[in-house]
């Protein structure tokens, strides 16, 4: 049988991969945006083993609003990159310096 | 090695492999095809883990609504891929740094910790309350009475999210000839009536 541990380390790896993507990608801010999608799976492939595991729905529960607000993040992230590159011609983080940061 | 154990490794590691060809894909494109990818695997996984609801929700939101816009946004914008060699071994160090910082806390919480799950005793809203029903009316059940809240309250996101892109995306073009209703009616000078004999045509 499968035990709880399996899919923390599963989900461990897969947030330590979005995490390094975020890092890796500086010329191309759509892989970012994937990365945190990536990052959210994990975090609900975590919520969902502990439903399972500890008998409880909320897990679930919280799981469906994560999806919700990572939908919504998505379609503002994608809206804020059009304009980026509408401005700019291009989508590498390293052009947008406008404010010296 | 049961059935599920032996899905579960097989999902995972699809899961795995698909999320490292995501950051490391040079075509954008691919990326968001392996990132599918990753979401029907891990729909699976939550199908192992009795959570079947969500697995749909996951295949239909996900990879029907997030990623086909992820598809759209590549394709539509026409950025030049230009993923030098270099420019990736810039930030290489920094990213294996903070990634090796991230598993080992990881692991080194999974290791010390020993969970007990039999003995917590808080639990909210335990299965056994939701015997006879399914996934999707257990959770229903729940959503929309305990959580009513918070349901609403992620609708609300949801309208400002959309606000916010149509609003961030709108633009008024220069030059482009639109439909003035307002102008047509309100004309009424320049309206003349004439009365055409047929198959003569008429000199304005």
């Amino acid at each position: 049988m499968i035990a709880l541990n399996q899919f923390l380390v599963l989900s461990a790896i897969l947030f330590t991969i979005g995490v390094i993507g975020i890092f890796l990608n500086r010329k191309n801010v759509i892989i970012i945006l994937m990365s945190i999608e990536l990052i959210l799976l994990s975090v609900n492939i975590n919520f969902i083993a502990f439903s399972y595991f500890l008998n409880d729905l909320t897990g679930q529960i919280f799981s469906l609003f994560v999806l919700t607000v990572a939908a919504a993040e998505a379609a503002i992230g994608l809206a804020i990159l059009v304009c980026f590159f509408r401005n700019k011609g291009s989508i590498a983080v390293d052009d947008a310096n406008v404010m010296k940061g | 090695m049961t059935a599920s154990l032996i899905s579960f490794y097989l999902f995972s590691a699809v899961i795995l492999l698909s999320s490292l060809m995501v950051i490391s894909s040079k075509n954008p494109v691919h990326s968001v095809l392996f990132l599918i990818l990753a979401f029907f695997n891990a729909a699976g996984l939550f199908v192992i883990l009795h959570a079947e609801f969500l697995a749909m929700i996951l295949i239909i939101v996900y990879v029907g609504a997030v990623a086909v816009l992820f598809l759209f946004v590549v394709m539509m914008l026409d950025f030049r891929v230009s993923l030098e060699k270099s420019n990736i071994l810039q930030y290489m160090p920094i990213g294996i740094f903070v990634g090796i910082v991230f598993i080992s806390e990881l692991v080194i919480v999974l290791i010390n910790t020993k969970l007990e799950l039999k003995n917590i005793q808080i639990l909210s809203n335990p299965l056994s309350n939701f015997k006879n029903l399914t996934n999707t009316e257990a959770i229903g059940s729940v959503l929309y009475t305990d959580y009513i809240l918070y349901f609403q309250v992620s609708g609300i996101i949801l309208l400002v999210a959309m606000i916010g892109s149509i609003v961030l995306t709108l633009r008024d073009r220069e030059g482009v000839k639109r439909q003035s209703i307002n102008q047509q009616l309100s004309r009424t000078s320049q309206i003349e009536l004439k009365d055409i004999k047929s198959r003569e045509g008429i000199d304005i």
